[in-house]
């Protein structure tokens, strides 16, 4: 069936709406003024970002948190969507599940209490790591969920002839099942990259004084008041994470 | 067989168990305490904390919750469906078109929310623009208003109802379409009668996802609200931080998960919801 003028019309509008604040927000970070007028190209704001001391650090804090809770997320669930792919077990998919749909300001209360509570008897600090555990919780699910997906469509006989054939159980799953789901498993990796490297409001309530990330640092610079260095740093994280997010989809469609 | 699948299991098991249900015990366990004089918690053992949701400032903010989640899931009802539409209908383009929702929705959602910061606030792009053109004189206060917190959860969360009923369309048999015409029935007829009864399953699990994403919406609040118009999650927030009384904190991050859990149990019955 084709598309009505009026719809087509429609989606203009509405991709527009998704997409110009971000292209708008783009365009003004090559504003050469500091005010929101339009005075000519310029990369001043860049050069303030990247001259940002604070804004440097949360990206090297923000990276580290990124690639150690993507590493581990990426580990653990996509063991898990294999265990589950084996025998189903309604408790964990529900557990999950629900992980996956609570608020996130609940898990970061949540989170924070259980690390008082437990740093009591350790007398230990909130930090980064506790920053890459509350990450790792919260995106494992995010892979399951991919990968779990990847699965659905697999053959289990593939498995069983590597078996007859003399493979143990283990090497049926390193030789044989795991290489396939290798583009599904980078795709969940890539998406749990940007989750991580983006959150804020579980991260700004479990991180340390000395664990200030990228989104955080922005955070309270949004609320101090208007800084055009925002719109350079807030373009390139965009262009970033959108240039991994292709990436995954493509890894996803494929084979 | 069985032990490779407990050796793949372990890992999960044990932080489902040790970061997500302990931490939910605890703060169960607080929400039944009494506040410490310096934040953190005590005995006796009390009911107050959920008695005091019945405070009519509390009170206030829940429903006020409630409701902005209600009218935001309803615009992006009405914006989300007829996008779907279009691109269940754009043939080879299809997956092009849905990609383009999903981009903005995965990329930083701080970014997004500060995005519309930049275009509302008295200095912004809007304003700015509009004064330049001498339709204004001053500048509308767009920013710090319930109007503002609306648009950024709309935006927020739209991709989360497109997605579903996107899928739906796809699942439903065309020839249904074509008999619809072959017995006369109008365009319009045709999706009222035949399209959206179809299409149920996805609208549902869409607003549901809406629904609960925005009850449970911090950030859009916190920045495009300015404190004025506060969410629960803002509440909650402020309970373990500035004002110290987690007890209370507990109780109201345990009520708003109540809500979410109930909200989707009839999702779950149906696999609808479908994520795992």
């Amino acid at each position: 069936m084709k598309n009505s003028r009026w719809l087509s019309l429609y989606a203009v509008v509405a991709y527009a709406f998704l997409h110009l604040p971000l292209l708008v927000l783009a365009v003004f970070s090559f504003n050469s003024s500091r005010f929101t007028r339009w005075e000519g190209f310029s990369i001043t704001w860049y050069q303030a970002a990247f001259a940002d001391a604070d804004l440097g650090e949360g990206t090297i804090n923000s990276l580290i948190i990124a690639i150690a809770a993507t590493v581990l997320a990426t580990i653990i669930g996509t063991l898990c969507a294999y265990g589950l792919w084996k025998r189903s077990s309604l408790w964990i998919s529900s557990t999950l599940y629900l992980s996956l749909v609570t608020p996130e300001i609940v898990m970061g209360i949540a989170l924070l209490a259980f690390y008082q509570w437990i740093f009591r008897f350790l007398h230990l600090p909130l930090g980064m790591h506790t920053v890459i555990l509350a990450h790792v919780m919260f995106c494992t699910a995010y892979v399951v969920t991919v990968v779990a997906a990847r699965l659905r469509g697999f053959d289990a006989s593939q498995e069983e002839a590597a078996m007859d054939l003399g493979a143990t159980e283990w090497q049926a799953f390193l030789r044989v099942t795991l290489p396939q789901l290798i583009p599904g498993i980078a795709s969940a990796a890539l998406l749990v990259f940007t989750t991580s490297f983006d959150d804020f409001v579980i991260t700004s309530l479990v991180a340390g004084v000395d664990s200030q990330t990228l989104p955080m640092v922005i955070y309270s610079m949004a609320r101090k008041g208007f800084n055009p260095s925002v719109n350079a740093i807030s373009t390139l994280i965009v262009t970033a994470l959108g240039v991994l997010i292709l990436i995954s989809d493509r890894l996803e469609h494929k084979a | 067989m069985i032990r490779l699948r407990a050796w793949c299991l372990t890992p999960s098991l044990l932080m489902l168990g040790g970061l997500f249900l302990i931490p939910l015990a605890i703060i169960f366990s607080y929400s039944v305490l009494s506040r410490g004089p310096y934040g953190g918690v005590e005995q006796p053992f009390t009911w107050e904390n959920y008695a005091r949701l019945a405070d009519p400032l509390y009170l206030s903010i829940l429903l006020r919750s409630v409701l902005y989640s209600a009218i935001a899931t309803t615009v992006c009802l009405l914006m989300g469906f007829p996008l779907a539409l279009f691109i269940s209908r754009s043939g080879p383009r299809r997956n092009l078109y849905l990609s383009l929702v999903a981009l903005p929705f995965w990329t930083s959602f701080l970014v997004r929310t500060y995005a519309w910061m930049f275009l509302l606030r008295d200095t912004g792009l809007i304003n700015t623009t509009l004064q330049s053109l001498g339709l204004i004189n001053e500048p509308l206060p767009l920013l710090y208003n319930p109007f503002a917190v609306m648009i950024g959860l709309v935006y927020g969360y739209l991709p989360f109802l497109i997605l579903p009923i996107y899928a739906s369309l796809e699942r439903l048999d065309k020839s249904l379409l074509e008999a619809a015409a072959d017995l006369g029935a109008r365009p319009l007829t045709a999706l009222m009668q035949v399209i959206l009864p179809l299409s149920m399953p996805g609208i549902r699990a869409g607003s549901v996802l809406v629904f609960i994403s925005c009850l449970g919406a911090y950030l859009t609040p916190d920045l495009l609200g300015g404190g004025k118009t506060i969410m629960i999650g803002n509440v909650v927030q402020n309970q373990f931080t500035a004002a110290r009384d987690w007890p209370f904190g507990a109780a109201l991050s345990l009520v708003l998960m109540l809500f979410v859990m109930l909200l989707l149990m009839p999702l779950l019955r149906r696999k609808e919801g479908g994520l795992l």
